[in-house]
């Protein structure tokens, strides 16, 4: 991975084609801000990267404890990558709970960072050491440096204005600075966002300030280090880049989708983790019409969304794994009325609590199946932090354009991950029409016209949608079974067969709307094809690449459309002799492709609240293909 | 945007085709008919209105009006509601609620669009019974009904609807009954006119699962002894001579007393505009169900911010800040970096 070459300093600096970086602290550590910080200038700088924030459910659970760890992994690159890494090449340990926590994933010869003030007996007791891990052997295998992160934060803090207790605080620079420095990242963004971030504490921005140059100046100074780091640029397709989480790329396409429909953006919302900074993003953006709601609860928060779609908004609801299993009513009511209603699951480690803060894609036979009744909506999964733009949009467009509500799935691993995103041009986008009826259309035996709210589409079988203010559309709808055409409450037996028939056609006619699933079989005649959804892409590619570099041939499709499927997909499943699908489940997405086209499929499974390891997806293409050669 | 005048209409242009389906003798044939003799008088457009429900035998209501509508799921219509008042600030938004709907199963949300002020009128019309359901204790019904799923009586305190609304908070509350139309039309026009969360209860009849519930104070001969009608700015007295009053003692409690025991000058005033609802709520207690003597009326009418217009003063002023949104600036609001 690296090779030397001399470079005018004292130091020479190694290049290297990718390094993953795990910051790992307390809590209170500020690693998630610093893992950002390094991801930032990364970015800057022009590798490609994908992150993987790990953070407990607790905000802070008792200081020094293996619970309390809090974790930033960042995978940093001159080509491109598509995970944050199986292993790190680097830890930072902040104390002795982050070391123990994250030592067991580091390959030999890694080098681990540690803070080394914060190995005192209590500390160290406190994560489960009977012993010194760094005073014993156990270390051994890897490249340790004992740094006193703290001791010098605090010298050089002395006068910068703050108290001793609040210049302990500012180590994570250090930190921050130190691992700049080995890797060679420019100092310039990291000053400047502190200036701006602090400019109302001038004292804390002085302290980060330096702290970061100090850890940037021990690296240079202290000889501890025999070379640093380069990851040069990667090639990037030409364009403007910015850095995205997947939440943020979400709320964003909800933006554009209510633009590109011309309709004002409502959402419904309680907080739940992890999904809270899609409406945190949301309620800051009210230049652009959005009306955020915190509701009083996941009822509301669908329920509220839902009442402004009537009223003819764009309304979306945002929630985790147990908001989504409170709004299931309202769902239903919401495929009976036939109204567009978007509702956005991130999901998390379920049953019940869980695991919040933890990834798992195990709500996709909910979103499929959790309501009562005959009750089909489109499934939309997000399969990449940016690819949340796009599949936000995509789902506003079905949800609209088949007034219908759509389930967009995301997961944790998206919502808090970061890429760097090729900006779309915004003045492409295709526009979405609601359409909105603007007239009777059904005329009465006795020759006056009438609004009748069930009459359909033929082409997508779509009911009109009349949002209140029209004169002579005014209409009643609910929940109770409605008479074909006219509306009107029907307890007709074969009216409800009828009916029941007409709301599936509609979203089985969607796979007309979608395009054909994109199979990556470079040769074309692979065997075994891998068959994904939603954020399993990463490691899947990621898998199939170290697969075809031992010059082996295998095929990858992955699915955005859960429902309807693309209508080419039966045919492409059955072109392999073997179907593998991973999974962050117990094979929900296999247990359907078996059911709809009675083919074999692989399992693989996992459910640890982590992503897959590109290395996991390789072993099992491996044994599909007949074990390693 | 031209401004053309609200054309006249009658009770049949409020009123829909389809046939009203609620049993014989039900109160709320009498609701219905007030609500559609009002709506002419108070110069609104049929394509503004909105009734929205919930489940129940009242949240059959909205298909009976020729406005549009939505019978919407059990206790949720005041979050559906909340959705599309914030969003069309320009629908008149009626909200027809049951006890069971709005104080059992949807009671989370009728106290938060309470307590935010949303523009709705709502009415819950109020029979101490679940109807459709076929005849269990509502959480008004009195402690000790016995009904099919409580053979040996309901344990359960009753709620006091006007109490709660006013405990959330709720900008006006007012009380009203059936049997009395020209005093539910004048209750819901108030209720109407107030912009924000308008809180009506409606004693209603169930003539087939309780009947009778509020007979002791509603029946014709009764009602002047039983119903202390509320009159802003006018002193508390009711009674075919207006011989008794209610009066403030001097540890705050409320009684009912003889005006002639205690002279006229001794009568509390009734002031709906207080902006401390402990009076209010005083009155909301004055009695102990409708067995004895009860307030009806208003309650309470204070001004406070719309929740609507609240928000869209937000966006307005962020729109002034900010100018309009431009989603190609949003899109480069983090850092960014070029290829070439
Ligand atoms: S059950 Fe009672 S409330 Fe319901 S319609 Fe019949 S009489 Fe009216």
């Amino acid at each position: 991975m690296a090779n030397g070459v001399a470079t005018e300093g004292g130091h020479p600096a190694e290049q290297m084609d990718r390094v993953v970086i795990r910051f790992a602290g307390d809590s209170g550590d500020g690693m998630q801000l610093t893992g950002d910080r390094f991801t930032e200038s990364s970015a800057l700088l022009g590798n490609d990267l994908s992150t993987f924030p790990d953070y407990p459910a607790e905000i802070r659970a008792p200081a020094g404890t293996l619970a309390g760890v809090s974790a930033f992994q960042v995978h940093i690159s001159d080509h491109d990558i598509l995970t944050p890494g199986d292993a790190p090449n680097v830890l930072v340990a902040m104390n002795p709970a982050a070391l123990r926590a994250n030592i067991g994933m580091l390959p030999k010869g890694a080098i681990v960072l540690v803070n080394v003030d914060a190995f005192d007996e209590r500390s160290l007791k406190k994560a489960g050491y009977d012993t010194d891990p760094l005073a014993d052997e156990s270390l051994s295998a890897y490249k340790v440096y004992e740094v006193p992160m703290t001791s010098i934060t605090q010298e050089v803090c002395k006068d910068a204005g703050v108290k001793p207790r609040d210049a302990e605080r500012s180590k994570n620079f250090f930190a921050l600075g130190l691992v700049s420095w080995l890797f060679t990242r420019p100092v310039d963004p990291t000053l400047e966002w502190i200036g701006k971030r602090f400019a109302d504490r001038p004292q804390v921005a002085e302290a980060n300030t330096r702290a970061f140059r100090a850890g940037f100046d021990f690296g240079e100074t202290a000889e501890l280090f025999e070379s640093h780091y380069e990851v040069r640029p990667a090639t990037f397709e030409v364009g403007e880049y910015t850095q995205i989480t997947g939440n943020k790329a979400l709320a964003w396409g909800l933006i554009a989708a209510a633009q590109l429909a011309g309709l004002p953006l409502f959402l419904g919302s309680y907080p739940i983790t992890p999904a809270s900074d899609i409406l945190h993003e949301l309620s800051r953006r009210k230049e652009f019409g959005v009306r955020t709601f915190q509701a009083e609860d996941e009822i509301a928060g669908v329920g509220s969304a839902l009442g402004a779609a009537f009223g003819g908004a764009l309304g979306v609801t945002t929630t985790s794994g147990p908001g989504l299993d409170l709004k299931s009513e309202t769902i239903g009511l919401a495929i009976n009325l036939e109204l567009p209603l978007v509702i956005v699951d991130i999901q998390r480690g379920g049953p019940s609590t869980g695991l919040p803060t933890k990834t798992e894609q195990a709500d996709l036979l909910h979103a499929m199946y959790g309501r009562h009744g005959e009750a089909p909506l489109p499934i939309v999964a997000a399969k990449t932090p940016a690819h949340c733009f796009e599949a936000a949009i995509e789902a506003t467009r079905l949800a609209i354009e088949y007034r219908t509500p759509v389930i967009l799935l995301s997961d944790g691993y998206l919502a808090n991950g970061a890429e760097p995103w090729r900006l779309p041009d915004v003045d492409a986008l295709e526009r979405i029409d609601p359409k909105f009826a603007t007239a009777p259309n059904h005329v009465n035996d006795d020759g006056s016209t009438a609004f009748w709210p069930y009459v359909r589409d033929e082409e997508t079988l779509a009911r009109p949608w009349a949002p209140p203010g029209i004169p002579g559309l005014e209409h009643r709808i609910g929940g109770l079974e409605k008479a074909d055409g006219s509306g009107n409450v029907a307890y007709d037996p074969m009216n409800h067969e009828r009916m029941v028939r007409l709301r599936a056609a509609k979203i089985d006619g969607i796979a007309r709307r979608i395009a054909p699933l994109e199979v990556d079989d470079e040769t074309g005649d692979a065997e075994v094809l891998v068959l994904g959804w939603g954020s399993t892409f990463g490691a899947i590619v990621a898998g199939v690449r170290r697969v075809r570099a031992r010059g082996l041939r295998v095929a990858h499709a992955q699915l955005v459309h859960l429902n309807p499927f693309p209508p080419n997909l039966g045919e492409v499943l059955h072109r392999y002799r073997t179907v593998l699908v991973p999974e962050m489940n117990l094979g929900q997405l296999s247990r359907l492709v078996r059911a709809e086209f009675l083919i074999d499929a692989q399992s693989l499974t996992k459910v640890q609240g982590v992503p897959f390891r590109a290395a996991e997806v390789e072993s099992a293409i491996l044994t599909l293909l007949g074990g390693p050669r | 945007m031209t401004i053309t005048a609200v054309p006249a209409t009658t009770r049949k242009d409020w009123t829909s085709d389809q046939e009203v389906r609620w049993c014989p003798g039900c109160g709320d044939y009498s609701i219905l008919a007030a609500v559609q003799m009002l709506l002419p008088d108070l110069g609104v457009r049929r394509e503004s209105t909105v009734f929205l429900s919930g489940i129940g035998c009242a949240a059959r209501f909205p298909y009976y009006m020729s406005t549009y509508g939505m019978h919407s799921i059990h206790g949720r219509a005041p979050a559906i509601a909340t959705g599309l008042a914030t969003t069309r600030p320009d629908l008149d938004v009626w909200l027809v609620t049951g006890d069971g709907d709005a104080l059992s199963i949807g009671g989370n949300h009728l106290i938060h669009a309470l307590r935010r002020n949303v523009r709705l009128n709502i009415l819950m019309f109020n029979n101490q019974i679940y109807g459709l359901t076929k005849g269990q204790y509502s959480p008004t019904s009195e402690i000790a009904k016995v009904t099919k799923s409580t053979p040996f009586g309901s344990l359960d305190n009753p709620f006091n609807p006007v109490s709660l609304a006013l405990g959330a908070g709720a900008t006006f509350v007012a009380r009203t009954h059936d049997m009395d139309r020209a005093h539910m039309q004048e209750t819901f026009r108030r209720a109407h006119e107030h912009r924000g969360a308008a809180f009506v209860e409606v004693y209603q009849n169930c003539n087939v699962f309780n009947d009778g519930a509020f007979e002791k104070i509603t029946g014709r001969d009764v009602r002047a002894d039983m119903l202390i009608p509320l009159v802003h700015g006018q002193p508390i007295r009711f009674g075919a001579e207006e011989e008794k009053g209610v009066v403030q003692r001097s540890d705050g409690r409320l009684e009912v007393v003889d005006v002639a025991d205690v002279g006229e000058e001794a009568l509390l005033v009734h002031d709906e505009a207080r902006a401390d609802p402990g009076l209010a709520f005083a009155l909301s207690h004055l009695s102990r169900g409708p067995i004895e003597p009860t307030p009806i009326g208003v309650f309470r009418a204070v001004d406070r911010p719309e929740y609507g217009d609240q928000m869209d003063q937000q966006v307005a002023s962020a729109q002034e800040r900010r100018g309009q949104g431009d989603l190609k600036a949003l899109l480069r609001s983090g850092s960014t970096w070029t290829v070439d």
